[in-house]
């Protein structure tokens, strides 16, 4: 008879670093999501250019290449990445580039009467994006986002493979310590579904908190 | 004489290859109330959202409160204006649209204060002391809180007006602003601009299809077609003893639609 408790507690340790990569690499994701898709709509065609380049290079191509470069191929350009830093690079910067397109699709929802309105108000760019238009576009852009921070969670398996101990890289170790493949499989499938339930759950907060008052207006 | 508040001075406009205005000429006096009509596709709200900054010339000045609109000086030269120069400008001007344009997002109250407070540094308390100041005056103070979607179309509008009028502008353009709203609300909107009329001394410019409010509240009338002036006068001569076929024609149509002159 296998004692089961301290597989389990190593496979809650690993759920701790899946936590922590989704909770880093969301936030990261969420900061190049905004300098991105706002960047794309810039009205210097530099900061356009590149905000597309980072995009189309993030979206065409796989967060597992990406991952291996982050964490072997930089350290040849002087810049050495632990593990989990090297996770949250890829996995944020990977899922910033689709939140990217969120945050543009979102901001060019609002009508042109609201632009028209602030111009008749003079307000100033900043004040326009910042007061105006980005808290009605935020209530259109959370859904998805919640799809990408689901997203996230489920890609933060491949850190395994750059020997992080995140939950499935644990559940990989019980099974070859224990020969049991149903039980650590099992455990990791029920914790996934948890975390992806709490975010589904936390963005719908998020969702009736930033659209309150707008009822009735639009979406 | 004074000089004008408003001077546009033979200005073009363009749509890719549809000509709007071509060479208009008009001067409006300080405090004048000014009621544009003609047909639809005439040119009436070109000409607001022009004066608005909201679309660019494609030749001619506009000078307005004395100083040009779409340039300035560099280098002792007139140059194309630059952001700055617009937002400089823009404080004289406030304008009220067809659809009321309320942020859907603020409540009424802060639909009003937010320019105040973020263009010209008004502390909240004071910002908040003259939006109700100014809802009073509209008849909306008891709706301060409320969201927009929460107000009918005759309310938005009331709200729209005392949000462009919390600016202190020397001049408003109104374009159609009772044109989205169910007959029964009409009249609301209008004795709140009655008001305006005789108690400020802003220069107003109208767009409209309220005949009868075009005669009571202006002090002269422009009937645009086409984009040119064709008449122009004190509404009594135009609206009894238009001298041009097209004014005549135009205003018989009005009425056979049901509205009063
Ligand atoms: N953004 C635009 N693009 C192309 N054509 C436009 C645009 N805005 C207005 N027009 C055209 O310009 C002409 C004048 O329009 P407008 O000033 O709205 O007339 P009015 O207010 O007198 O009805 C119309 O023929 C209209 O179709
Ligand atoms: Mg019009």
């Amino acid at each position: 008879m296998i004692d089961w408790s301290g597989y389990i507690g190593l496979i809650l340790q690993g759920a701790l670093v899946t936590i922590e990569l989704t909770v880093l690499g969301s936030a990261l994701a969420l900061v190049m999501a905004f300098a991105a898709g706002l960047g794309r709509l810039s009205r210097f065609a530099g900061v356009r250019v590149l905000a597309t380049v980072y995009i189309e290079f993030f979206r065409g191509t796989s967060i597992f290449v990406q991952l291996f470069w982050a964490y072997f191929v930089l350290p040849f350009a002087g810049i050495t990445l632990t593990p989990l830093q090297a996770g949250v690079l890829a996995l944020g910067l990977n899922v910033g580039a689709y939140g990217a397109e969120v945050v543009r699709g979102a901001v060019r929802a609002i009508g042109r009467e609201q632009h028209e309105a602030c111009v008749a108000l003079n307000l100033g760019r900043y004040h326009r994006m910042r007061h105006v238009i980005l808290p009605q576009a935020l209530p259109l852009m959370l859904p998805t986002f919640g799809n990408n921070a689901i997203e996230l969670l489920k890609g933060t398996a491949v850190v395994s493979l750059i020997s992080l101990t995140d939950m499935t890289f644990q559940a990989q170790v019980v099974r070859a310590q224990t020969g049991s493949t149903l039980i650590p499989f099992a455990t990791i499938l029920v914790l996934y579904f948890a975390m992806a339930m709490a975010i589904s759950a936390g963005m719908r907060w998020l969702e009736r908190r930033a659209s309150r008052g707008l009822d009735g207006v639009r979406v | 004489m004074p000089s004008p508040m408003i001077r546009i001075d033979n200005i073009t406009k363009t749509y890719g290859p549809l000509t709007v205005l071509d060479g208009l000429s008009m001067d409006v006096m300080p405090g004048e109330k000014l009621a544009l009509i003609g047909p639809s596709g005439s040119g009436k709200t070109t000409i607001l959202r022009i004066l608005m900054t909201l679309e660019k010339i494609n030749g001619g000045h506009i000078e307005v409160d004395g100083d040009q609109l779409f340039h300035m000086q560099r280098a002792g030269r007139l140059a194309a204006a630059d952001e700055k120069h617009l937002q400089t400008m823009r404080k004289k001007i406030g304008m009220v649209f067809q659809h009321f344009n309320l942020f859907p997002h603020k409540c009424v109250l802060d639909n009003i204060t937010l320019a105040p407070m973020l263009t010209k540094g008004v502390p909240r308390a004071a910002a908040q002391a003259r939006a109700m100041e100014l809802l009073d005056m509209v008849g909306m103070a008891d709706k301060a809180k409320n969201m927009p979607a929460q107000l009918s179309g005759g309310q938005k509008q009331r709200v729209a007006i005392a949000r462009a009028l919390a600016l202190s502008p020397k001049i408003m353009l109104f374009d159609e602003v009772t044109s989205a709203l169910d007959p029964e609300l009409v009249e609301e909107v209008l004795n709140v601009m009655r008001r305006l009329a005789v108690e400020t001394d802003m220069t107003m410019l109208l767009v409209t299809h309220e005949m009868g409010f075009a005669h009571d509240f202006a002090d002269r009338v422009l009937f645009f077609d086409k984009g040119k002036i064709v008449e122009e006068g004190k509404p009594a001569d135009i609206f009894r003893n238009p001298r041009q076929e097209r004014t005549q024609s135009f205003l018989r149509k009005i009425i056979a639609a049901g509205h009063r002159v």
